[in-house]
């Protein structure tokens, strides 16, 4: 294993649960497998006689289902169940708008499920879904997102529970006051997950005990939330409903919290009991069913003095959210401490429209914010005529602007000053000054950054199998992050072991409880959640334990994060090429540097951070979900049509982090990597395209036509 | 997607009768397009004639120094041709530019040519389409048309066509030799597609049952200097927004011969017959080239959303011609 | 020991993928579900209705899928990717759209790389398909997967299959001699192609990796490349 270059070190306090396995680049645990194809993902499941599902989705963006003609698909041999809301089972919970499935004719978006058809084989479940005849009484529809919407409105607070606004000191007076002020709009689009492996489950009803049980392999972030939320909805007691999750194709958030099929599988599965079930959403149903990035139409206000000294920042954010269900992004979030300000406000406001349900695409809230801000940051660099890395460093607060609070570990100056050396910065040109045959080249630079993210509640267990064989038991999940590894490193250093004594279980509520594996938690949740339990257990069944000495506990308590103001940060530099004639954009170059406390596993984790940056690269210049309002559903609802990059598209991504630990926080010392790399890096992509063609895009995506001139 | 009954070919008179007695039959080829098109609900045929594996496989050199191409000939092989690279460039780099690896190795020159457009409400049967339900109108007019036709379209149908590598045989003026109930006919390529008129359904000129057995390319010593430029959203793996073919040959600072076709413009390949007139017999500069250009667009009419593509198209042919210009001084 | 995780799985009638710890030595959770697959692999979790009567549009045939002759009734519609993962019990190429458009399905169909997806698997009568579960005939890893573990050319898993499968055939295709959009012209028709990064990444551009491990996924290829100098296979 090989760094790309030495980091230097800050804050290199020791943890506890330092050792031979935790650091240690140590090859992915479930890499064999994997590449062989033999990693069972939900849908592979083994399943005796399954079933199979296809939807049926409306056709209308809003009104109600006014018929339904299902006796040519219930004529079809191999049929074996058409469900609407005209013959679907009742549901104990109908709270919540999105998981409330075929429980009237109403239709509150285009796309949403009004039925499905099972059968022996896929093929005729699809024909069966295309024999269905559904008519609807349709109402006028609004899926547009204005900034003059009447009908905009405040949320209670934003995802992750902020705030929905801020208001700090005279902003109004300190702009007007200031030398400097940049006003720009910006615009970030609908965007979709799309992780590789599409929304799958194979459910189980079984009948044949005391009380019903239902059993789902899903393709999920967390089993034990969609357990949960199925137990809810369907009024089954939690222990009763069994979620299996081993392997997991990609999530990106879209996997974070259940879906509707996911309820729809179980009303399918409980007309049929004993028989598996199985859905996998088409990629097309993916854009209507699996959550999505709202747009965000921000404006984002920046005063400074003759020095570039902040004085005031306002960033306001209006965003989308579906009629059945509220999802109110954090977007501005970011503003409320990533600068020294003295004045800032910060705001939220959402449209309710007949949309499907937005839901965590990675990042959310910081990504599209810290586009909008970072994007303002270059043009305040410019218009006070400083380097927009000085103008950053000379922007930093010494504390937490909006708590007071101290930092647990802020080391962007460290970041960008790396990043800068790394990149060659210093050969950036005036704007427009670089030119390489027919292409024009400029370089960019942003920061990043995401909150560091502990969740309450998970437990794990800690089980002496013997013979020198420890078993490590948790409900957590790995979507790609590493954490079969990773996991297992933190055990077998706690428990003193070579890795291979250690047998890591995760994916299944039969485990011990695990918060979702999102916002960047997992390792900072789980991982403690391990620490601890293996620490109990030696001191509980000693170096010598007796065959099946169980422990289980949660997390240590940790009160000292409460006195931190927590975060992580990172700079990115970006080197663009523009086609001098036909305006495509090519990233020859990307660096990212990054401060996020312990690196438990450098290998995976620099797939984490470059996986990011691929994101951020793919938020500038490719991601758009395309909507036809007349229709009101997004058009390029594929992967030939929604772009996301190519190996072509990607070429050099050198990233290095800071050696570091932050105690503070938890007693691993990690903040969580797994979102930080999309923070920013759209908007030093944005940066690098202005410094090549003196062209400011600002509203995403930069696709070739923003360009050509 | 209703049942259908699969058989395979025994030759292309075969083929040709099976499908020509069953109004619902297809011929299967690569597959890559009409097996896209069954899952998408966008055609439904009851019968299909599998014609991959008829031999109409090779590449053939022809006695006057042209080549014939089988219909069942793949992308990948026909890009890997050594007369194809070296004597007809463009039509390398066309296929090249074209899907990828995979699908080249799948996709046949025929299914290539009759590849249907990848508009999104073409694609999608939940909005009317005229192309795909006729008279049942065209969202695409006033619709999400980016990517959709600046030339030749109507206000039935905006639709392009996908393929690049017809936009290299355009340029080339192949021949398409085609097997049908009455016997084989030649169609020069600028005859294969139609642009859409009031009759937009219908892509191209083959009668019901007719099958393309082979592309015949005559001898043209200009087009060893030619190429293929493709502009898309991404470096990879993504339709034109705009493409071009060139063929250019100079002699003295002159232009002898120039073939120009554009791509992702219109419903058919698009022959840049005005820019041709423009340049022939005139001198080979930048202001030339980009005049000419500017000659062909001057019938451009774009939608609501795609009128970045005059400039992009204007500066793809320039950037293309000069392209090769310095080619040719580079190998002088 | 499972009954430490609230209930035996079987009780639910379907099978637990993964191993349990029981008392004494486990093996490794992940070479489990090897095992597993290569045990079941093709018994179980087979589709069963679509055995059923369905006069001609229904076909049986026969393909060598990694090594083996394997017989299989499909219905026409069936496409080979959906004959091998729901008929035959080999899930090793993924699903990822079903239209050809990101490179989940890729497989080896007589030695070239191919989309599952898009064939029908009535027309593959007689044909020789490769996975990634039998890229090596030993039961081990092809050096093009070992490269792709000790790169960490994969996160998520679920392209990787299809990204392994069309490796191979990038090698197989340059050491042919076929082109690509990057290919200088000044190597002539019929030579290998050597693979430079820009060709590696030009060629992959059909396996679409969301976790966006392309950079590590070239370091894999360029280096069995290198282990492997291009010269012409046929």
């Amino acid at each position: 294993m090989t760094l790309t270059g030495t980091p230097p070190a800050v804050g290199t306090a020791v943890g506890p649960a330092v050792g031979p396995a935790v650091g240690r680049g140590v090859r992915r645990l479930d890499g064999r497998v994997k590449v062989r194809g033999m990693a069972r993902y939900a849908f592979e499941q083994l399943a005796e006689s399954p079933a199979y599902l296809h939807l049926l989705q409306s056709t209308v963006a809003r009104g109600r289902v006014s018929d339904v003609d299902a006796s040519e698909a219930e004529a079809l041999e191999g049929v074996l169940l058409v469900l609407t809301h005209l013959n679907s089972p009742k549901l104990a919970d109908t709270s919540d708008g999105e998981y409330t499935v075929l429980q009237s004719p109403g239709v509150a978006f285009r796309g949403q499920i009004v039925g499905c058809v099972v059968a022996t084989s896929p093929e005729v479940a699809r024909h069966g879904a295309e024999l269905v005849r559904i008519r609807y009484d349709e109402h006028p529809h609004d899926t547009r997102l204005r900034e003059d919407d009447p009908d905009l409105y405040a949320p209670d607070e934003v995802n992750a529970s902020f705030p929905t606004d801020t208001d700090e000191g005279p902003v109004e007076e300190a702009l007007r006051s200031s030398a400097v002020v940049v006003d720009q709009r910006y615009s970030t689009p609908m965007e979709h997950n799309n992780p590789m492996e599409p929304h799958s489950c194979i459910a189980t009803w079984d009948e044949s005990q005391e009380r019903p049980t239902l059993t789902v392999y899903d393709s999920t972030q967390g089993a034990h939330g969609v357990a949960s939320t199925l137990a809810k909805v369907l009024g089954l007691a939690q222990q009763d409903v069994r979620v299996i999750s081993p392997y997991v194709g990609g999530g990106f958030g879209s996997k974070g919290l259940p879906h509707a099929h996911n309820v729809l599988v179980a009303l399918a599965a409980r007309t049929l009991p004993g028989r598996p079930v199985k859905l996998a959403l088409t990629r097309q149903q993916m854009f209507f069913l699996a959550g999505y990035r709202t747009p965000t139409l921000q404006r984002v206000r920046i005063g400074a003095d003759a020095d570039g000294r902040i004085t005031g920042l306002v960033h306001e954010a209006v965003e989308q959210t579906s009629r059945i269900k509220e999802f109110a992004e954090q977007t501005t979030v970011v503003s409320r401490n990533m600068y020294a300000a003295r004045a800032r406000r910060t705001s939220h406001r959402l449209a309710a429209l007949d949309v499907p349900v937005p839901s965590w695409m990675r990042a959310p809230g910081e990504a599209p914010g810290m586009y909008g801000l970072e994007h303002a940051m270059d043009e305040l660099a410019e218009a006070c005529g400083l380097d927009p890395v000085e103008l950053r460093i000379r922007n930093d607060p010494p504390a937490d602007p909006e708590t007071g609070k101290p930092w647990s570990g802020r080391h962007l100056v460290e970041c960008l000053r790396v990043g800068a050396e790394r990149f060659g910065w210093s050969r950036r040109g005036p704007t427009g000054s670089r030119r390489d045959g027919d292409w024009l080249v400029g370089f960019g630079v942003a920061s990043s950054t995401y909150p560091g993210n502990v969740m309450p509640g998970s437990v794990a267990r800690v089980r002496y199998g013997g013979r020198g064989h420890y078993a490590v038991h948790i409900g957590a999940a790995d979507i790609g992050t590493g954490s079969w590894t990773a996991l297992n490193q933190v055990a077998a250093d706690a428990l003193g072991l070579a890795m291979n004594r250690v047998h890591l279980e995760i994916g299944d509520t039969a485990l011990p409880m695990a918060t979702v594996e999102g916002g960047s938690s997992g390792m900072a949740s789980h991982g403690s959640a391990i620490l601890e339990a293996c620490r109990r257990f030696r001191e509980e069944h000693g170096e010598s334990p007796e065959p099946g000495a169980t422990t289980e506990s949660a997390a240590a308590e940790h009160p000292e994060a409460k006195e931190y103001a927590t975060h992580s940060y990172g700079a990115q530099f970006v080197e663009v090429r523009v086609d001098a004639d036909t305006g495509e954009v090519r990233v020859p170059r990307m660096v990212g540097v990054f401060s996020c406390g312990r690196i438990v596993n450098p290998r995976t984790a620099r797939s984490q951070f470059r996986g990011g940056m691929v994101w951020g690269l793919s938020m500038a210049l490719f991601e758009h979900s395309i909507v036809d309002h007349r229709f009101g559903h997004v058009m390029n609802h594929d992967l030939a049509d929604y772009h996301v990059p190519t190996n072509a598209d990607v070429v050099d991504i050198d990233v290095s982090w800071l050696d570091e630990t932050d105690l503070h926080l938890n007693p691993l010392g990690v903040r969580g990597i797994g979102e930080i790399g999309i923070t920013g890096t759209a908007a030093a992509v944005a940066s690098a395209v202005h410094n090549a063609t003196g062209i400011r895009v600002r509203d995403l995506p930069i696709t070739p036509d923003t360009l050509v001139r | 997607m209703r049942p259908f009954t699969y058989e395979r070919a025994l030759d292309p008179a075969d083929a040709v009768a099976r499908v020509a007695a069953h109004p619902d039959a297809a011929y299967l080829g690569g597959g890559t397009n009409l097996v896209d098109h069954l899952r998408l609900g966008v055609a439904a045929p009851g019968r299909l004639v599998d014609v991959s594996r008829l031999a109409l496989d090779r590449v053939e050199s022809r006695d006057d120094g042209g080549l014939r191409i089988g219909a069942a000939v793949r992308n990948s092989d026909l890009a890997a041709h050594p007369s194809v690279r070296h004597d007809f460039p463009v039509l390398s780099q066309a296929l090249l530019a074209g899907a990828s690896g995979q699908i080249r190795n799948m996709a046949t020159t025929a299914g290539n040519l009759l590849q249907r457009t990848r508009c999104r409400y073409f694609q999608d049967v939940t909005t009317p389409c005229n192309k795909r339900e006729p008279g049942s109108g065209c969202p695409a007019v006033e619709g999400r048309n980016r990517t959709l036709a600046i030339l030749g379209a109507s206000e039935h149908c905006v639709a392009t066509h996908p393929s690049d590598m017809a936009v290299a045989l355009a340029a080339l003026d192949a021949d398409v030799v085609v097997l049908g109930p009455s016997g084989e006919r030649r169609i020069p390529m600028a005859d294969l597609h139609r642009l859409p008129g009031d009759e937009p359904a219908r892509d191209t000129t083959l009668d019901p049952g007719e099958l393309i057995t082979a592309v015949e390319l005559a001898p043209l010593p200009a087009a060893r200097r030619s190429a293929y430029r493709k502009v898309r959203d991404r470096a990879s793996y993504a339709f034109a927004l705009v493409s071009v073919a060139a063929v250019l040959e100079v002699e003295d600072g002159v232009v002898r011969e120039v073939r120009i076709a554009l791509g992702g413009v219109a419903h058919k390949p698009w022959r840049a017959t005005r820019a041709e007139e423009a340049l022939r017999g005139r001198e080979a500069t930048a202001e030339g080239f980009r005049a000419a250009a500017e000659a062909e667009l001057g019938a451009a009419r774009p939608l609501s959303e795609n009128a970045f593509k005059v400039p992009m198209a204007r500066n793809a042919i320039t950037a293309t011609l000069r392209g090769l210009v310095r080619a040719a001084g580079e190998r002088a | 020991m499972p009954g430490s995780a609230g209930r035996d799985a079987s009780a639910y009638g379907v099978g637990v993928a993964f191993a349990r710890c029981d008392d004494g030595y486990t093996p490794d959770v992940h070479e489990a579900a090897e095992t597993r697959e290569t045990r079941e692999a093709g018994e179980a979790g087979v589709a069963s209705g679509a055995t059923e009567a369905m006069e001609a549009t229904e076909a049986k045939l026969t393909l060598t899928v990694d090594g083996s002759a394997r017989t299989v009734t499909v219905d026409t519609r069936t496409s080979l990717l959906d004959a091998l993962r729901e008929r035959l019990g080999v899930t090793s190429p993924k699903k990822g759209c079903d239209h050809g458009q990101c490179g989940a399905c890729t497989v080896l169909l007589d030695g070239r790389r191919t989309l599952s997806c898009l064939s029908l698997a009535v027309a593959q009568q007689g044909r020789d398909v490769v996975t990634a579960s039998g890229l090596d005939d030993s039961g081990d890893l092809h050096p093009m997967q070992e490269a792709f573990v000790e790169h960490d050319a994969l996160q998520c898993g679920y392209c990787t299959p299809g990204q392994i499968c069309s490796a191979v055939g990038v090698l197989e295709e340059a050491a042919a001699g076929h082109p690509s959009l990057v290919t200088d012209p000044d190597v002539p028709a019929g030579s290998a192609v050597p693979l430079t990064d820009d060709e590696i990444r030009e060629r992959m551009s059909g396996n679409l990796c969301r976790c966006g491990a392309y950079v590590d996924i070239v370091a894999a290829i360029r280096d069995v490349a290198a282990q492997r100098p291009p010269v012409p296979s046929r």
